[in-house]
Order: C-alpha cells, then structure tokens, then sequence
C-alpha cells in the first residue's frame, strides 16, 4: 500500500487548534461588530473577523500544499533555517518605513503651514502624529527587530527557527497589530499615551502575539547547536522581555464594556503618569536601544568580518544598560507634581547610563580596528558605524537633558523633538537601514544591486539628518529662551504665538531634512527591489541559505 | 512633611538598594574579567563569524 512508504498526511494539533480558535473569534468579532457602540469601533471587529476568517483560509490551504512530513531540522548535517517570517518582514519593514516616514514629512509641512490640516479630522496633526512615531517605531523599526531576531537568533544558534505555524503567526499577527492601530488613531480611537496610544483590544491582540514571539525565541535558543549565546541574542531576549513588562503594566485598563473602544487605567494622575514614562522611556532603553544594539552586535562584525572588538566589554554594557535604564523614566516629569525625590532619581540614573551606552558605542565602532578602510570603500559598514556615532551622540544628548536644570530649558520644546530625531533616524533607522542591506542579498541570495546608490541614499538622508537636528536645536533653544523672557516689569515678555511665528523658519528647514530622509528611503526601496529582481545569483557559496520552507 | 513610609523606603533604597547594584555589578565585572574566561569569550566573539 502506498501508505506503509510515504506517511500519511495528517493535520497537527497546532493547525487545527488554531484554525478552530480563529473560527471562534471571528465568530466573537461579528457579534461585537453588530452590538458595537461606535462604528470605529464596529470597523475594527469587522477587520478582526476578516483576518480570522482569512488566517482560518490560510492555515487549511497551508495545510493542503504542504509535504506529509514537517521540514527537517538539518539538511545534510547542517541546519534549515526558516527564513519565510525573515524575509516578510524584511519587505514590510521597508513599506512601513516608507509610509512613516511620509507622514513624517506631512506632519512637519502642516507644523510649518498649518493650511494642510485641511480641516478635517482625520488627517489633522492630533491624528497623524502617533500616526507617524507609531509606523516608524513599532512598524518599520518593530519588524526590522522581528526580521534581524529570527535570522541572528537561528544563524548564531546553528538552529532552524522554533515552531510551524508560530513564526507566522508572530510577524503576521503583529502586522495586524499595526493595522488595528493605525487605523484607530486615524478615526480617532486613542488611550492619550504616547508611544502607547493603542486601545485595551489592540494591546490584548499584541500580548498574544507578543508571548508567542518570546516563545519561539526562547524555544530556538533551547535547540541551539552552539553551547554559548552569543551576546546579540542576549540583547534580543532584554527587549522582548522587558517590552512585555511594559506593555503589561502600563495598558492595565479596564474596558467600558466589550462592545466600546473605550477603557480606563486602573491608576490614576501621577501615578498612571510615572508608569506611563517608565513604560516611555523604556520603549526608548528597550525597543530602540536594546533591539537595536542586538543588530549593531551581529551586522557590524559581520559585515567588517571582525569579531567584536571586546566581547567582554559587550557583557559588562548589557547587565550595565539593563539595570540602568528601567529607572531612568521619570526624568520625563520634571517640575510636575511626581515627588522631587522620584525626580531626581530619574535624572541620576540617566546621568550613569551615559557609561554603559558609551561602552556600546566604543566597542561598536572600535569593532572596525584594524578594517579603518572599509568605511572608504563599504558604504554600507558606514551607514552602521555613522548609525552608532549617532547613538553616541544622542546618548550624551539625553543624560545631559535629563539634567533638571537643562530640562526646565529643553522640556516641551523642539529641543526634544530634535534629540529624538538624532537618535531615530540617525541610530535606529541608519542600523536598520544597514542590516537590511546586509540581509536582502543574504535571503534572496543574490549580489546587491548598487553600492553606489548605497553611497547616494547614505549622503542625501545624512544631509537630511544634519538639517533635521540642527534646526530644532536652534528651533528648542529659541522656544525655550522666549518662554522665559520677561520684562523689567515682571510680564511675559513674548505671547505664545509669538514664539511659534519665531519658529517657522526652523519648521521649514525641518521638513526639507526629512523630505531628504524620505527620499534616501526611496532610493533605497529603488535599490533592493532591482536587488530582489535580479537574475544574478550571488558568488559567495558560503553565504547561500538553505531553502526556506 | 516626611511621611514614615516614605522614609523607610527611602532609607532602604539609600542603603540595600545601593548594596544591591554594588554587588551585582561587581558579580558581573568578576563574570566578564575573571582570566580562565578569556578564550571562551574569544571564541564566543567568533560566533558570527563562522560560517555553515
């Protein structure tokens, strides 16, 4: 019989248990959708009922396509690295990238010419700003760590990725995450938190898929083949976990009822105030720094075929940086109502981290010792080392703006929005932007089609970049002196609107340094996609990949 | 007006907390320094490096 040779093909619990789970939701959805209080909110149970519906088609059609026997662990003695969820992630990295940082520039032109608001709601400033910091931090940055997590973790463990259907479900539900999202704060539905605007629905969606995400992670490390972890994965685990910490503790809401979008905080005023910079400022210490450092620790050796410069030094910055920054979060709430003491701890533990993300920095560009000439002739290596001279720069930036009586200089005004900018776009997005263009030509195994674009997006985005920062330095500086300027009589010297007419120039200036960001982005996209479509395939055996399921 | 929890607290973070990140940054610096771990590092270093 044919079947003693080949096996049968049989449906794993995992496919079946969670086909019936996404039929149940669905089922959960419409029946919100129909009693839903409003209809922004009945929009979104009907896209969670079109997405489960969709993941319940996909999983039984998966199920259809795929071989009897699940992929091999190893083929040939060596591993079988899944890189599907990698590569997805990848291409939507760059889509969200693109769209956020074209927001971005929107925002910045209705700031300098506020006609742009057009009077209507949905595309006012209020709305499209989280708009705007959610796409490029969690969508662009957030699958750039997805994608950077599950390559290193799988290369530096010599293991293929944990789990069937749980990698997919982790880049596609957290996709979905970013959808529910953005299409919320579009309509209007916000909790009022920055970095945490999404509602107790989204933020439940995301602690599913959030869990699952640390699972697989944890769960690839468990079949490593190398005995040691190496210390990017250290940096991965920090963030993952501590991001579900944060999430956790700062969206304890409880709903109006399940069918409105509306919830309230368990803790209130000051309270829910330092829980929410301590949720803040670690999104900052976690997702943007210690994410972004597992990459900093994997590309740049790997690119500079250098190991890093002192692996030990790289132990002593991560235990220092974790314990350091989870306490850093209240130097958001200077002169507030937050007790002086939390204040001041909050700026002394700011003050120290300057030591351990000094430490990274130094042993990030010091990885390039002995390889100086590569930045001459790889202008990739020097998007990523420019990237960690920028995370040095802005880690001495905000110890010294934590400072309080910087702060009563610097707080609410462009100077922040101008540190901001030189951390994201010049350390986050440029260590992203380098360990894409490590990536697409490893996944898709073939040459990068232009260095020299490379070249032409790296000078366009870092003039961009350069324009950007020192016109809300300028721009903070001028604000914060205006605010308080007084007369010899004791008066405000300058109306409020008199320091926002002060600062168009600066807002114009702005929005030309990041439609210079937005079009090194574009020439990027330009560049991958004739990378990806090329007939070419790469020289370097060594580097080709096992076939993705 | 210095409410006495308040100042348990304090005094508590002031003297145990500070113990406390003493020690485990001392744990850590033995971790990372000790000389028998040199070439165990050296070679985790090498980690990314090594190709399948």
């Amino acid at each position: 019989m044919a079947n003693a040779l080949a096996p049968q093909k049989q449906m794993t619990f995992g496919e079946g248990g969670l086909a019936l789970t996404f039929a149940a939701l669905a089922a959960l959805c419409i029946v919100i959708a129909a009693k839903a209080y409003t209809p922004e909110y009945a929009f979104h149970a009907y896209l969670f009922t079109a997405a489960s519906l969709a993941a319940v088609f996909a999983i039984i059609n998966r199920y259809y396509d795929r071989p009897a026997e699940r992929a091999p662990l190893t083929i040939d003695g060596k591993p079988n690295y899944n890189m599907g969820p990698v590569k997805f992630a990848t291409v939507i990295a760059m889509f969200w990238g693109i769209a956020g940082f074209l927001v971005g520039l929107i925002i910045a032109l209705q700031l300098a010419f506020p006609v742009l608001n057009f009077d209507l709601q949905w595309i006012s400033f209020g709305r499209l700003r989280p708009l705007h910091t959610s796409a490029v931090i969690f969508a662009f940055g957030g699958n750039v760590l997805l994608a950077t997590s599950f390559y290193v973790v799988q290369r530096t463990s010599r293991a293929r990725l944990a789990g069937d259907l749980a990698p997919w479900f982790v880049v596609l539900g957290y996709n979905f995450f970013i959808l529910i999202a953005g299409t919320g704060y579009l309509l209007g539905i916000t909790q009022s938190k920055e970095y945490a605007e999404p509602e107790w629905y989204a933020d439940l969606w995301l602690t599913v898929v959030w869990v699952t995400y640390l699972l697989v992670f944890l769960a690839t490390l468990w079949r490593r083949t190398e005995p040691h972890i190496y210390v990017a994965n250290w940096f991965y685990l920090a963030f993952i976990v501590t991001i579900a910490m944060l999430h956790l503790g700062n969206n304890a809401t409880v709903p109006v009822s399940i069918f409105s979008s509306k919830s309230y905080i368990v803790w209130s005023g000051v309270q829910d105030a330092m829980v929410q910079w301590w949720y803040g400022h670690n999104a900052v210490g976690f997702f943007l720094t210690a994410g972004f450092l597992a990459i900093m620790y994997y590309f740049i050796p790997k690119r500079a075929e250098r190991p890093v410069y002192s692996y030990r030094l790289s132990i002593i910055h991560f235990w220092a940086l974790i314990f350091l920054y989870i306490w850093a979060g209240p130097h958001h709430l200077h002169y507030t109502a937050l007790p002086d003491w939390a204040q001041t701890l909050g700026m002394t533990f700011s003050i120290m981290l300057w030591m351990p993300s000094w430490g990274g920095m130094i042993n990030g560009i010091m990885t390039l010792s002995g390889a100086w000439d590569k930045l001459r002739t790889d202008p990739v290596l020097r998007l990523m080392v420019v990237s960690v001279a920028f995370y040095g720069m802005s880690t001495f930036e905000g110890p010294m703006m934590s400072i309080k009586v910087v702060n009563s200089l610097s707080h609410y005004t462009d100077w922040t929005i101008g540190h901001v900018h030189s951390g994201a776009l010049g350390w986050v997005a440029y260590i992203s932007f380098g360990a894409i263009y490590c990536l697409v030509p490893w996944l898709w195994n073939r040459p990068l089609y232009s260095l020299k674009l490379v070249n032409w997006h790296f000078w366009v985005s870092t003039v961009g970049i350069v324009l950007y920062i020192t016109a809300m330095w300028v721009s903070g500086i001028l604000q914060g002196l205006m605010w308080r300027a007084y007369t010899s009589l004791g008066f405000l010297e300058y109306s409020f609107v008199e320091t926002v007419e002060a600062m168009h120039p600066f807002y114009v200036i702005r929005a030309l340094g990041g439609f210079l960001f937005l079009c090194g982005a574009l020439i990027m996209v330009w560049n991958l996609w004739k990378t990806v479509n090329s007939a070419e395939q790469a020289e370097t055996a060594g580097l080709a990949l096992a076939p993705a399921e | 007006m210095m409410d006495p929890t308040y100042r348990a607290a304090a005094e508590f973070a002031q003297t145990w907390g500070l113990a406390y990140f003493v020690v485990i940054f001392s744990c850590v610096l033995l971790y990372a320094l000790w000389p028998s771990r040199k070439q165990q590092f050296d070679e985790a270093a090498r980690i990314p490096l090594r190709e399948d």
